[in-house]
């Protein structure tokens, strides 16, 4: 094997490669798990989508380079994801982005909210950023080799992602009177659809050791956000809970809006490919 | 049977956004196995939604073509997870000259709030430099400034 060259102190015979990127040879997931698959891959599709109304149009060039390479990663991972969901019954990752109707998606409520201003964005981005990591990170113990594949290459990008959070949360909230006022009402807006996040549905249940259980992800990510509210002097907005439903096809309203934008073309031109 | 000559015409195959790297530099290119009738390359993402990943699947499809192999397939692999560490000593060095700032080993870190280590400048080799953006022209880059002969340039993230 004199061919092959060491990569640093990793040389590819030690290397495993049965963790194939899910949909080329990889394995068929079961329905319970293609569901939860779509569940983490709609997460990451919607996110995506709104922060990619952002480009062109963010508050400076570097920010609309970072949300448009946020919105990349995150688009990595609901193609991963959503691929591998799509194992199940035969669909690709375009059948199940683009030709699924808003009561088929499985997104979280908090990834639904709108834009908003740049503050409402960094709240939303804070949420989504600290949970995802969580997440992942828990996710790469995952005893299904597909999710814990694709779980240990996100989490190193969101890590990125809840840096660039932070920084701005710190920024905003300590600079100008403006800003702090934008931020604590960004922060108190996008608050109540948090608890959504750590709600353990019934599929939990059945995907022992496969899934993450939703309510574990909890303490963790409320040390992380306290640590960042006491370094940014912003207090934690009340306990107002919103109701939720995106598990189960129930949205935010803006999600209906957000899909028509992105599956127009697609719609409209089916099979189209460029 | 591993062929040789496979893995030295994939490793060839250059990162189409950085030039100056080979995927093999990169520590893209992960197994190449088959004859000369058959050849699968396996090769891993850098960041999950690189696009260069299809155009770097195009160009070992070609460059094993054009070399001769019959059938060429390429599969992409997850895990384990690729790192900055993988990049090879000469790709370091290549990156360097081409006026990027190579990525340091990476570093443990202490809770949410992010410490930064100082980036040597690849022109004038200064470490009084500061971040612009932490996200730059590609996933794996970070935009930087040298305050000593005031040159941006970009920083390779130690992913």
């Amino acid at each position: 094997m004199s061919e092959l060259d060491p990569h640093g102190d990793v040389t590819v015979e030690q290397v495993r490669l049965s963790a194939e990127l899910a949909g080329a040879e990889g394995r068929a997931a079961s329905a319970d798990v293609a569901e939860y698959a779509l569940w983490l891959g709609d997460d990451a599709l919607v996110l995506a989508q709104q922060l990619s109304a952002w480009i062109a149009r963010a508050p400076e060039l570097e920010e609309d380079v970072a949300l448009a390479n946020i919105a990349l990663d995150l688009l990595g991972h609901a193609r991963s994801l959503l691929r591998y969901a799509g194992t199940w019954d035969g669909r690709t990752e375009d059948d199940l982005a683009y030709w699924r109707d808003e009561p088929d998606f499985r997104s979280a409520w908090v990834f639904e909210q709108p834009n908003g201003d740049f503050a409402h964005t960094i709240a939303r981005q804070l949420v989504a950023s600290v949970y995802l990591y969580e997440l992942y990170t828990a996710l790469q113990a995952s005893t299904d080799a597909t999710l814990a594949a694709v779980a240990a290459k996100a989490v190193r990008e969101v890590e990125y992602h809840r840096d660039h959070a932070v920084q701005w949360t710190l920024r905003l909230a300590g600079g100008t009177d403006e800003s702090r006022e934008r931020m604590v009402r960004a922060v108190g807006d996008v608050w109540p659809y948090a608890d959504e996040l750590f709600r353990d549905e019934p599929l939990i249940d059945r995907l022992p050791g496969v899934a993450v259980r939703p309510s574990s992800l909890r303490p963790d990510f409320d040390a992380v956000i306290g640590a960042v509210f006491a370094e940014a002097e912003l207090e934690a907005p009340g306990e107002f809970v919103a109701a939720g439903g995106g598990r189960s096809g129930r949205h935010f309203p803006t999600l209906g809006y957000l899909l028509a934008e992105m599956q127009v073309l697609a719609r409209q031109h089916p099979g189209a490919t460029w | 049977m591993v062929s040789g000559g496979a893995w030295e015409v994939a490793a060839a195959v250059r990162d189409p956004e950085i030039p100056v790297l080979t995927i093999e530099d990169l520590g893209v290119l992960r197994d190449v196995r088959g004859d000369r009738d058959d050849v699968v390359v396996t090769i891993t993402p850098t960041y999950s939604g690189c696009p260069a990943m299809d155009t770097i699947r195009d160009d070992i499809v070609l460059a094993l073509t054009e070399a001769g192999y019959a059938r060429v397939r390429v599969d992409l692999a997850l895990a384990p997870a690729w790192t900055t560490d993988w990049i090879t000593e000469k790709g370091k060095r290549a990156l360097r000259d081409y006026g990027i700032a190579p990525p340091a080993a990476r570093t443990a870190r202490q809770g949410p709030i992010p410490v930064r280590l100082a980036v040597r400048c690849p022109r004038c080799g200064s470490l009084d430099t500061r971040e612009i953006a932490r996200f730059g022209s590609t996933s794996c880059k970070a935009l930087y400034e040298c305050r000593a002969c005031l040159e941006p340039f970009d920083h390779f993230k130690a992913h």
